[in-house]
């Protein structure tokens, strides 16, 4: 016998749920209205008489005015970088050494909100980035290297490496504190001074690094940063009394240099561009490679050298993965880079933006699919919503040049061997990604995946102690791990490669 | 045993390029995710309508060995009306008790619109015979629980048996009539988020309205990931087979914090529609209490001692 029931009823489901802003406070970072070059552990006014406006990506408003070094200045700044060399740094007990890196890393921690809301305000990446990511594995970077710098015999047994002098740094924008510490960390730890220059648009994570490096009791020299634009980067390539050049940025600009170089004796490592597959097998845990699918082409807008922005998925799931790409993309929160809640953040700069857009149209030309999830870019500020294309041919642009975008080609592959063969059909190696519950698949592909990183379900996880580097136009030589020494020392004996 | 019946539509083999069929979780993946979801920062006023959805949507529960009439007399009032001085807070969804409790449940809060859920199938551990199960069911559902908790066989489930778990909800699911059958996997037993998955696709299979991480005995309960892992499998079959399913995590959440990051999950995963006590629910005692205090902190903008709100 059923007792009498009346079902009762439940209060309605919310009609909307918008998260109020949860901007991080901007008051952490105090903004200079000027920052001259940074030679010899004084800011000096620069030779050029040049200074130019730095802005943020996200509202075009002016942050400070930043000096662009000409010739002179450069020349000032290896003098100060050859004297700290010759005059203790190179001979400095290598336990010494290693303290000052620490203490490096320490500070780096201890000013990471200041360093993190800094660089989403002059780069206009989320800040849930930059205080997740980049600042935490810059200062693990330099934790890493500090441990090696009086271990280097260990590194390298019966090698005798010594320090190469004066290293000439160039740095992107995409990553504008990351990349000084993958390259100012070995530098130092191997016993090298270095002049950095960081890029056009981002240099203000560089200048507060450098109160860092005051603060830490670096001592003069050391490290010198010398902020402004090509010429100031070639200024380096090309200056007598460097020892070896570092350079991150683009394949055009990393072979103008390697060319520069060709019979000076300098050492050479470039980290140029990519353009990466991602290979979705049908076995995969598709939510998973899901996650790590958005992870790998819209983490940080694109602005990944390394990111996944070919997505090779087994035509047997081609259409699941894509209605759950698509359906992904709609919980993006694109918008304030300081908005702890914001997935997706600012386009660079206005160049970059432009050069996204042409590939984009490029793309619809060539008749490829376009998908963008609905989404309002804010009026103010260079911005571009995450996309991506289907239908896309080996052969389209969009399948073949870097975009250093939020955009994603999709094609299909039937079997593994197809996979590779697509995979590796690109003038670039930087990385790939393979998404299998099969390990003996993992490693049949990752044997043949011509890449210098392959993720193996996962993208974009990156580890002081694993090196990263190039295969073909994405560049030669190791950062990071015991390999990322190497291109900082000679070896009694021995040249090593790169020069 | 008797044969699992004919599949519902949607879980027969496929025949057409698709979803694998159960498919697998990669932990690595689940957990991150849950922990970038755990980071959003929910403030002001979509804050307080979190506080108040969670209000609404919580099964206030008490299941001790000690429960007694004027235990769950008491947890009644508490769920009609949680917080005496401010009217506006909503009544909870439903109260949880076990069977020997259903009636004075029933009979205190006849005429409101909280419901009464009743755990059933020898809750906790489910280690009782198949008729025992059913009897339960059928005793609760005759005194007025408008819900059963049901627990499902780990034993059968971690052994393989399958079809044994699969009988059996279908039987209970049966035997629940007009009831809504909350079916609770004890994810905290099954080791791995593969084995969360299949069992929420079985439960989901087996006619569940409702799945359920815990029954609040084990540990680990219902934990971030775990529930992502849940949410997952339903979304799979809901735009599979269109079929809507609920779900509830319990145990262990104790913090209005944790409830807000619960709701982004929620929400992030399968979107607003879910955003209701009919397809959502807490299974929570203390938790109560704390979303009571965080609601007046944000009227207020004072915190005010736990000696404020009721204890019961």
């Amino acid at each position: 016998m059923a007792v009498e029931r009346t079902q009762k009823p439940l209060t309605p489901a919310l009609t909307e749920w918008e998260y109020a802003p949860a901007p991080e406070a901007r008051e952490i970072v105090s903004l200079q209205e000027r920052y001259g070059l940074f030679i010899g552990g004084e800011f000096v006014d620069p030779k050029s008489k040049e200074w130019v406006s730095t802005i943020s990506p996200a509202t075009e408003e002016h942050l400070a005015e930043v000096a662009y070094a000409d010739a002179a200045d450069v020349d000032l700044a290896v003098k100060a970088a050859r004297a700290a060399y010759e005059n203790g740094w190179s001979a400095m007990a290598p336990a010494e050494r290693a303290k000052v890196i620490f203490r490096i890393a320490r500070i780096v921690q201890e000013r990471s909100r200041e360093l993190a809301v800094l660089e989403s305000l002059n780069g206009g990446k989320p800040i849930r980035e930059s205080r997740d990511v980049d600042v935490p594995l810059a200062a693990a970077h330099f934790f890493y290297y500090a441990g090696w710098a009086d271990k280097l015999e260990y590194a390298f047994p019966n090698r005798r490496p010594k320090p190469l002098g004066v290293a000439g740094q160039i740095i992107p924008w995409n990553f504008p504190l990351l990349m000084l510490a993958w390259k100012i960390a070995p530098a130092l730890a191997a016993g090298n001074t270095v002049v950095l220059k960081p890029a056009e648009t981002t240099p203000l994570t560089a200048l507060l690094f450098a109160d860092i490096c005051r603060q830490a009791e670096l001592p003069a020299g050391v490290v010198n940063i010398v902020t402004g634009d090509g010429r100031a980067g070639a200024a380096l390539v090309q200056h007598e009394d460097v020892d070896k050049i570092a350079f991150t940025g683009s394949t055009e600009v990393g072979k103008a240099i390697q060319r520069e170089l060709a019979g000076t004796g300098k050492k050479l490592t470039l980290e140029l561009g990519g353009k990466a597959a991602n290979i979705v097998f049908d076995d995969a845990a598709l939510d998973g490679a899901i996650e790590g699918i958005v992870n790998g082409i819209y983490f940080n807008q694109g602005h990944v050298c390394c990111a996944g922005s070919r997505l090779l998925v087994q035509e047997s799931i081609y259409e699941a993965t894509v209605a759950k790409l698509k359906r992904r993309l709609e919980t993006l929160r694109l918008g304030d880079p300081l908005d702890k809640n914001t997935d997706v953040g600012a386009i660079n700069s206005k160049l970059q933006l432009d050069k996204i857009t042409e590939l984009v149209e490029s793309g619809k030309d060539e008749g490829a699919e376009i998908y963008q999830p609905p989404c309002r870019l804010p009026e103010k500020g260079y911005w571009f919503a995450p996309t991506v294309f289907t239908n896309v041919a080996q052969s389209h642009r969009i399948a073949q040049e870097e975009i250093f975008g939020p955009v994603l080609s999709v094609m299909t592959f039937r079997t593994p061997e197809e996979a590779v063969e697509k995979a590796n059909n690109t003038p670039y190696g930087l990385s790939a990604g393979v998404w299998t519950e099969k390990g003996s698949r993992i490693l049949w592909m990752a044997e043949r995946l011509r890449a210098g990183v392959v993720w193996a379900n996962t993208f974009n996880r990156f580890d002081p102690a694993s090196p990263f580097g190039g295969y073909k136009e994405s560049g030669f030589g190791r950062e990071g791990g015991r390999h990322g020494l190497e291109p900082y020392l000679s070896f009694e004996g021995s040249e090593s490669w790169g020069g | 045993m008797a044969q699992a019946p004919v599949l519902p539509r949607g879980f027969e083999l496929p025949l057409e390029p698709r979803l694998p069929r159960i498919g697998s979780v990669d932990a690595v993946a689940l957990e991150e995710r849950a922990a970038t979801l755990a980071k959003r920062s929910i403030k002001k006023e979509s804050k307080l309508q979190a506080f108040e959805l969670a209000v609404r949507m919580m099964d206030l529960t008490t299941l001790e060995g000690a429960d007694t009439p004027g235990k769950v007399a008491a947890l009644c009032s508490k769920a009609v009306r949680p917080d005496p001085v401010d009217r506006s807070v909503p009544s909870v969804a439903a109260v949880c008790v076990y069977p020997n409790l259903v009636p004075t449940a029933v009979a205190r809060l006849r005429g409101t619109s909280v419901r009464v859920a009743s755990v059933a199938t020898g809750f906790p551990s489910g280690h009782v015979p198949l008729e025992s199960k059913l009897a339960e069911v059928r005793w609760v559902v005759e005194q007025g629980a408008d819900e059963v908790d049901m627990v499902i066989d780990r034993g059968a489930f971690l052994s393989g048996r399958y079809a044994k778990v699969y009988d059996e909800v279908v039987k209970v699911k049966d035997a629940c009539g007009e009831a809504h059958l909350k079916v609770i996997l004890e994810t905290g037993e099954l080791g791995t988020y593969d084995n969360v998955r299949r069992a929420s696709l079985l439960a989901m299979a087996a006619g569940a309205d409702f799945i359920k991480t815990s029954t609040g005995k084990i540990n680990p309960a219902a934990t971030l990931p775990v529930m992502l892992c849940m949410l997952e499998a339903i979304r799979d079959v809901h735009e599979e087979t269109g079929r809507v399913v609920g779900m509830k995590p319990a145990g262990g959440i104790r913090t209005a914090k944790q409830a807000v990051q619960h709701l982004v999950v929620l929400h992030e995963t399968l979107g607003l529609q879910w955003l209701t006590p009919d397809l959502y629910r807490f299974g929570a005692s203390s938790l109560l209490n704390d979303v009571l205090m965080q609601i007046r902190k944000q009227k207020t903008g004072h915190y005010q001692s736990s000696d404020y709100f009721t204890k019961d």
